[in-house]
């Protein structure tokens, strides 16, 4: 995995963060190992690819809102937002025709647009993150459908599509290494995203915010602009599921996407990132991405009933959460 | 700008037809959900139904299929517009028999589709039979895997009267016809992307899987990419239809579906409910059927006919 360090505003909050990060890191080598053990075929290679391909979607949707947790916020729009972008990119490469760059472009940029208006709501008409993204959730769910006609697009006139996502473009490099795309493009999302959070003034905006937002007021900081910022880039992000998902079953299904908001936090917060705002890291949520499918994977692999799944994945949220109080209270 | 949009998605989601005339006899149709391609051929048979016997119809339904809530509510809101009777796919069998019984008691005539009621209030039921509709899609697998072998089933959903009937119907004709063929594993999952990916975990813990079935669109679709995906040489069955598994039939992804004939489930209610108003005896249960498709029968003209994009 890439460089785990982040840098943040206070020493404090880099040891806290940094150990979390470690304790989920140690967590999915002991599932890695678990599951090698007691489930059959589970370390294959492909097994390995397969987990994560199935981990590209809920990756980047966290790391979504990875940046509006760190700031203070809260974004429930992000499974149906990624709907409405996989409808967008379909209006624009089959019903306009347009080529395929236009789509991609199209479908991050009203991403960025609708998460922006979430962040209006929040940062303008003070309506609270959890109320104003759940509006935007059933906004974005409504106009997916209203888009796409309640059906389907596909998009066999963009023959280029699955190069968004299932295709393996890393064969062409290294002949005999099956590598979805979409796996490099998680991990490029999370990369550009950790460099944002912790190397640009944006970044240090969005701790401050989540830290103290009056004190970053009172220091000059126009909060607004920031929170809205901060919504819009959730959004744009969502395109970028948006685009996975969709090249990935070669359509935009309008009625997908409920639901993914809720797994995404939960990669969040088993990454060590504090719901209360102004703690977190990128990579924790990627790794907690990686430990939900891991867990998903492996629980699959030994027959384990999906009910029983459902049951250890929301156990494991919680112990996540108990360490990130007992390592807040330490720090 | 937020108002005009909200607004545009809540009159999506009620679609009504305009009444032409006032007066107009008027049924309510209530389905399980309105976004799934499923429902929106189930509303082209009503619509077609309803032109052909001149009454009005409006075609409404929850947003997901756990919504059992929901779709009581819009229930409660049609009884309240005392229709000339009304059509209903329960999302539960039993929960919603109450808000059924004040609709029968205010008089107004009851068609269940889709999936029946625990009652005997309504006339008649339109509906599919799952177990026979599931044992001719393990019967299609069986015969494309000579009657031998491994296979798996991956299921929409674990508690719905369509979910169990048809995850039953399969391992029954299996477990009656072919002693040869186990089943290894049945999931559940209640989308495409999820079922892709649940299938290709399926496939790594049985390296020796022979076939697996899909029981509706979602899960077709997610069977499709996954064998795409892996390329491995399985024989995969769904269910229903939609571009996508047509298209995966055609380029032999998979052997064959199952299709219900949802045109016909939405002529038969608005039909039995134009029936029941002119006082005629409907039978307990009309089975709309269902089709076994691949690519040979594809486009004759009785299949093309209840296929939908």
């Amino acid at each position: 995995m890439t460089d785990t360090t982040q840098e943040a505003p206070t020493n404090k909050v880099i040891t806290s963060s940094f150990l979390q990060k470690a304790v989920a890191f140690v967590v999915l080598i002991i599932l890695l190992a678990f599951f090698s053990i007691f489930a059959p075929n589970f370390a294959a290679w492909s097994n390995m690819v397969n987990i994560m391909q199935a981990t590209a979607v809920n990756g980047v949707l966290g790391v979504a809102v990875t940046f509006v947790i760190i700031s203070g916020g809260i974004d429930l729009s992000v499974g149906t937002m990624m709907t409405l972008t996989a409808v967008i990119s379909g209006l624009i490469l089959t019903n306009l025709g347009m080529p395929l760059p236009v789509g991609i472009a199209g479908a991050i940029a009203f991403g960025g647009f609708m998460g922006s208006l979430s962040g209006v709501a929040v940062a303008k008409l003070k309506i609270p993150p959890f109320i104003a993204t759940l509006g935007m959730m059933q906004i974005a769910r409504g106009l997916a459908l209203v888009f796409s006609g309640a059906k389907p697009i596909y998009f066999n006139s963009t023959p280029n599509y699955g190069l968004l996502s299932p295709e393996s473009s890393i064969s062409l490099l290294i002949p005999g290494l099956e590598m979805p795309n979409s796996v490099f493009i998680m991990f490029g999302v999370a990369i550009l995203a950790s460099i944002v959070l912790n190397r640009s003034i944006l970044g240090r905006y969005i701790f401050a915010l989540g830290s103290n937002e009056e004190a970053a007021r009172l220091s000059g900081v126009v909060v607004d602009k920031w929170k809205i910022i901060t919504y819009g880039i959730s959004g744009m992000i969502c395109g970028v599921a948006g685009l996975l998902v969709s090249s990935r079953l070669n359509s935009a299904q309008p009625a997908l996407g409920l639901g993914y908001e809720l797994d995404a936090i939960a990669a969040v917060v088993i990454g060590g990132t504090s719901l209360a705002g102004g703690r977190g890291t990128v990579m924790g949520t990627i790794i907690g991405a990686f430990i939900m499918s891991v867990l998903t994977n492996g629980l699959r692999v030994m027959g384990v009933q999906e009910e029983w799944k459902i049951v250890v994945t929301g156990l494991i949220i919680i112990v996540a959460v108990y360490i990130d109080i007992v390592l807040r209270k330490q720090s | 700008m937020k108002k005009t949009l909200l607004v545009a998605a809540l009159g999506a989601t009620t679609a009504f037809s305009a009444p032409a005339f006032a007066e107009d006899v008027y049924f309510p149709i209530i389905a399980k959900g309105f976004s799934h391609q499923f429902w929106q051929a189930v509303k082209l048979g009503a619509e077609n139904a309803a032109a052909a016997n001149g009454v009005t119809i409006t075609f409404e339904g929850p947003n997901t299929e756990a919504e059992i809530d929901k779709q009581t509510d819009i229930l409660n809101a049609a009884i309240a517009k005392k229709p000339q009777g009304l059509g209903f796919a329960a999302l539960d069998s039993q929960a919603q028999v109450p808000a059924l019984k004040k609709a029968a008691d205010a008089g107004i005539p009851i068609v269940a589709f889709d999936s029946g009621v625990d009652s005997d209030i309504p006339l008649t039921t339109c509906t599919t039979d799952n177990l026979a509709a599931a044992a001719g899609a393990a019967k299609g697998l069986a015969e494309a895997i000579g009657g031998e072998g491994e296979v798996a089933a991956v299921i929409h959903d674990q508690t719905s009267a369509t979910g169990i009937g048809r995850r039953d119907g399969f391992l029954n004709e299996i477990a009656a016809n072919y002693p040869n063929i186990t089943i290894v594993d049945v999931q559940y999952a209640n989308d495409a992307l999820k079922a892709a990916d649940t299938i290709k975990t399926i496939m790594q813990a049985h390296p020796n899987l022979k076939g697996i079935f899909a029981s509706n669109e979602g899960a077709a679709i997610g069977l499709a990419v996954a064998i795409k995906e892996t390329g491995a040489q399985i024989a995969g069955v769904g269910f229903d239809s939609g571009k996508t598994q047509k298209d995966a039939i055609l380029d032999g992804s998979l052997i064959g579906s199952i299709t219900q004939n949802p045109v016909g489930i939405g002529e038969c209610v608005v039909d039995s409910l134009a029936k029941a108003i002119k006082g005629e005896t409907l039978p307990p249960v009309i089975d709309t059927g269902f089709y076994w498709y691949d690519a040979s029968n594809m486009n004759e003209a009785n299949i093309a006919a209840v296929l939908y994009d």
